[in-house]
């Protein structure tokens, strides 16, 4: 096997050395009844060329190679290359957990600059060193909201990422944190009246998300103002990070729940993403999750430790604030590079162009069919109700190796045939001329088939 | 430090500050195509919702993150550059061919929401890791949507609460044996289960008159790890076991010690009803500084209606596909279908070692472990002496009289070019030194590693101070925890000054005599 450094001879000369006959002996502790005394039943040894072969086959059947409208939670963004060839370095790649500060600091270091700028974007003061993904930071978001306040119900919002949702009712459920649901108005937002409405002197937390499921920027400020009020705290989700260059953070919340994802992280059906948790200082000894700060050493020199760990279940056991321990720390490096490649000015450039693609699609896509929720600001995302079902309109764009938009009927039935489009910089005119073309021929073929019926009728 | 020269020398180690120190306005390290669509007033469309500054990130050119990031790097130690005997983390090599494979275009490009019929790629390596995990682990069902070791618990005990909740009776506590991970109670508390303590007993394993005495109907589980944290496998699981199941209870494996097991006996065979894996572990997924993991859990028959959803099946024309319609689910624990990315490689993982080279791997894992322990026995003092698995519990004893504790001697192998063991845990064992080889290390690094060790007990005799001041050739000393956990500084500030001594050189740049 040509990961294992013995040979026979070595294998012979260990054994010998611990005194024992052959490797059976080892594995005596082992009662026989259990010893697995055949070979598993998996795949015969491969060459490294089959596993490749093997795999080349798989991304073929996965439609390598289309352009895709699909957002909801997972954006296409561009990757600078830097980023792969960074974190293949086999001191981050294949670098342990940093408790051992004196030989990570480049782990750490580089973390605490990840904190620094989930700051900066965030407008929060501190930030975590990552969660598994957007959706269990906004559920860990929540249950910090319920230690910190001493309250147990949870307001959130339908506009929130239905899986976000999901994992939060999952989280939830044995905490007893009941939880209620606010749907969103015409406009697409919710509403702050129906909010206020909604909290009750035991309501911890109302959880939005900004952009919202449907793309829309939520009125944060009018939210934060009555969630307040009630004494309860405000937590928001921002799963597309990209947002942040060019719409104004949510400062008012009082904690975020973000998905770092499109910040240079590689679709991958899903993951590994990043989540990150940022909140105020006030708060962070509620955060779950790592934590770097910076110390000095012995001679005064800078350095950075991972810390505040009384939080943490290797040291609070059933105390802590989380039960998380590996996090998504490369993931965060990838984020890391990525943020700090297009920086203060390309972070606000990107966001730019991702606004005037989308601004120029629904435009587009508006003239043949109607775009919902139109008159709020919005950012790289945004509903279409067409006519023809969605799935189908979708499946003739395959034809053209075009993934259409996601036909929200499965969470929201209530919106009909209605789908949710994302452009980004990835997206080009021509297909965003291609898939308007087909929606307008779907339209105009819905529209004669109605007039024929008509006609038969007379 | 003559002795020393065999494993470690120095070399330069540049200095770096944060990037923040080196950003200046105009620089820029990003060119964006040329846009292809009119532009956008920001401000007509975004009104007050429009962000007019982007605070202090940074403005940095190319060349200049690329020496960034690679002067951190070499701050870091990693498989990449030697043994890392971390205890109960496994941390063996990573194959570069799952890094190749993970980058192609259809994987990592699939958007997890694309049509099922263009993700059939996808659902594949996700059907054939499961099937290959419940192969190897001996189990009926699984699901890999946990995103970690951690969040395996969480769904493996949210089944356990499930199951029991179907029979009428959620019941009220989980037993944890003394040698457990932290994530084990903090797990249970998180699903609104009391923990109760189990002691292990003299051999270091499961007491079973204790646990008789503790197990009743209101005891949903015992987690269990096997082996355990000592590395010793629990001989008597299948008493455990039937004291368990005799009185309704389950018993939950945790898997993080699977790398003694994998090819040699299943925990499906010896009573198990719901264990997690960890993928970062056991299946060789680059553990990348924390993260990701990747923690699937595969449950026995009975559990199977309350694995979180989806799940997926094969369908009657051939394809697969994700079933939603579960009404006896747990529901979510991620969103999509959990680490993708780590499934991929954990599979070209298992394909590359195929049966015999994952029973060799095991093999060669207990070798190693029992090759240091044969080694060590005798200079490090050793608490328990019931037969090591994949890993082997020394003890600080000998060295403490010395006023040398473990943490001392972990550091002090930094300087021998090793990473430290685990130190301080399980907590049963005072001072414990955890050390976990792993298959990855041939005979000659072993043997460098074994001396160091012994180097390193004679100067707990002779010269305690090197070693409770240890490490000697880092680019930073030990470094001040209680002052970072006091005041905590989590962020760069602009005006923050850069540590006067940045500049200095690392403690010696001499070279060694």
């Amino acid at each position: 096997m040509r990961y294992l450094p013995k040979s026979p001879a070595d294998r012979e000369a260990m054994l010998k050395a611990i005194g024992a006959r052959s490797i059976d002996d080892l594995f005596a502790p082992i009662p026989a009844e259990y010893r697995l005394n055949r070979d598993l039943k998996i795949p015969r040894q491969m060459a490294e060329s089959e596993i490749v072969d093997w795999f080349r086959e798989r991304s073929r059947e996965n439609g390598d190679g289309h352009a895709t409208f699909l957002g909801a939670g997972a954006y296409y963004h561009y990757r600078p290359v830097i980023i792969d060839a960074l974190i293949s370095r086999g001191e981050f790649l294949t670098a342990y957990t940093p408790y051992q500060a004196e030989i990570s600091q480049g782990t750490l270091q580089s973390i605490f600059e990840f904190q620094t700028m989930i700051c900066e974007l965030t407008g929060m003061e501190v930030a975590n060193a990552s969660m598994y993904d957007g959706s269990t930071a906004a559920a860990e978001a929540v249950m910090m909201a319920v230690r910190l306040t001493g309250r147990r119900s949870v307001v959130v919002a339908r506009s929130v990422h239905p899986e976000y949702r999901e994992v939060l009712s999952t989280y939830a459920s044995h905490q007893g944190m009941p939880l209620a649901i606010v749907n969103f108005a015409e406009n697409g937002r919710v509403s702050a009246r129906e909010i206020e409405n909604s909290i009750s002197s035991d309501t911890a937390c109302v959880l939005v998300q900004s952009p919202n499921f449907f793309g829309t920027i939520e009125d944060i400020e009018a939210l934060a103002d009555v969630v307040h009020s009630k004494g309860a705290m405000l937590v928001v989700a921002i799963p597309e990070a990209v947002s942040l260059g060019i719409v104004e953070p949510p400062r008012s919340a009082d904690i975020i729940a973000m998905e770092a994802q499109s910040f240079g992280v590689p679709l991958g059906f899903g993951g590994p993403y990043c989540g990150v948790i940022a909140t105020r200082e006030l708060y962070v000894r509620q955060m779950p999750g790592r934590l770097v700060g910076q110390t000095t050493d012995r001679n005064g020199k800078r350095g950075f430790v991972l810390t505040l760990a009384t939080r943490e279940q290797h040291i609070r056991r059933e105390k802590a604030t989380s039960n998380i321990c590996t996090n998504q720390a490369l993931i965060a490096l990838m984020a890391n590079i990525f943020m700090t490649v297009y920086g203060k000015v390309g972070l606000k450039e990107l966001a730019r162009q991702n606004l005037a693609k989308t601004a120029y699609a629904a435009q587009q896509f508006g003239k043949h069919s109607e775009v919902l929720f139109a008159g709020v600001p919005r950012f790289n995302e945004f509903v279409i109700r067409t006519s023809e079902d969605p799935y189908a309109i979708n499946s003739r764009l395959l034809g053209h190796k075009i993934i259409g938009g996601f036909p929200l009927k499965k969470f929201y039935p209530e919106l009909g045939n209605s789908s949710l489009w994302c452009c980004t910089e990835m997206t080009s005119r021509s297909m965003i001329d291609t898939a308007v073309g087909n929606v307008a021929e779907s339209e105009r073929s819905v529209r004669s088939a109605r007039e024929e019926e008509a006609e038969v009728a007379r | 430090m003559k002795h020393m020269t065999r494993k470690a020398t120095r070399h330069v180690s540049q200095n770096e500050g944060l990037i923040f120190e080196k950003s200046s306005p105009g620089k820029a390290a990003w060119k964006l195509a040329p846009l292809d669509v009119p532009d956008v007033d920001t401000q007509k469309l975004l009104g007050s919702s429009e962000r007019k500054d982007l605070g202090n990130m940074p403005e940095v050119s190319e060349i200049e993150i690329i020496r960034h990031f690679t002067r951190l790097s070499t701050w870091n130690y990693a498989i990449d550059l030697g043994m890392y005997p971390l205890g109960s983390c496994t941390m063996k090599y990573n194959p570069r061919v799952n890094e190749a494979v993970s980058r192609l275009d259809g994987i990592a490009n699939a958007h997890p929401y694309q049509p099922e019929k263009s993700s059939q790629g996808a659902l594949r390596i996700i059907k054939t890791l499961g099937e290959c995990l419940l192969e190897i682990t001996g189990m009926d069902a699984i699901t890999l949507q946990p995103a970690a070791g951690a969040h395996g618990e969480l769904t493996g005990l949210l089944l356990v609460r499930a199951y029991h909740d179907s029979r009428g009776k959620p019941r009220k506590k989980v037993l944890i044996p003394d040698s457990a991970h932290g994530t084990n109670p903090a797990t249970a508390a998180m699903v609104g289960y009391a923990v109760e303590n189990l002691k292990s007993n003299a051999k270091g394993i499961v007491d079973i008159a204790a646990l008789e005495a503790q197990m009743n109907d209101e005891v949903a589980a015992l987690m269990l790890t096997n082996p355990n944290t000592l590395g010793v496998f629990e001989q008597e699981i299948h008493k455990i076991a039937d004291i368990l199941h005799a009185k309704g209870g389950l018993l939950y494996m945790d898997g993080a010690n699977m790398n003694a097991l994998v090819g040699k006996v299943r925990p499906g065979d010896f009573g198990v009803d719901v264990m997690h894996l960890n993928l970062h572990k056991t299946f060789s997924t680059p553990h990348g500084g924390g993260g990701p993991g990747s923690g699937p859990v595969a449950v026995k028959k009975t559990l199977e209606p309350f694995l979180p959803k989806p799940v997926l099946v094969s369908k009657s024309d051939g394809t697969l596909g994700f079933d939603y319609d579960r009404p006896q689910s747990i529901g979510r624990v991620r969103s999509f279908y959990g680490n993708f990315g780590m499934f991929v490689r954990a599979l070209a993982y298992i394909l590359a070692n195929g049966p015999d080279g994952l029973r060799q791997t095991t093999e060669d894992a207990v070798l190693n472990a029992n090759y240091i322990r044969k080694n060590l026995e005798g200079t490090y003092d050793l608490p328990y002496s019931s037969a090591s698995m994949h890993e082997v519990v020394f003890s600080d004893k000998l060295q403490a009289k010395k006023g040398v504790r473990t943490m001392d001697i972990a550091k002090r192998l930094i300087d021998y070019g090793f990473h430290p063991y685990t130190t301080a845990f399980p907590l049963i064992v005072p001072g414990a030194m955890m050390i976990e080889p792993t298959e990855s290390e041939s005979k000659e690094e072993l043997d460098l590693f074994v001396e160091a060790m012994k180097a390193i007990a004679q100067e707990a005799e002779e010269d305690t101070e090197l070693v409770r001041t240890a490490p000697h050739s880092t680019r930073v000393s030990r470094l001040d925890e209680t002052a970072a956990a006091r005041r905590p500084v989590l962020r760069w500030k602009p005006g923050a000054q850069p540590s006067t001594t940045l500049a200095a050189e690392p403690p010696s740049l001499k070279p060694e005599a």
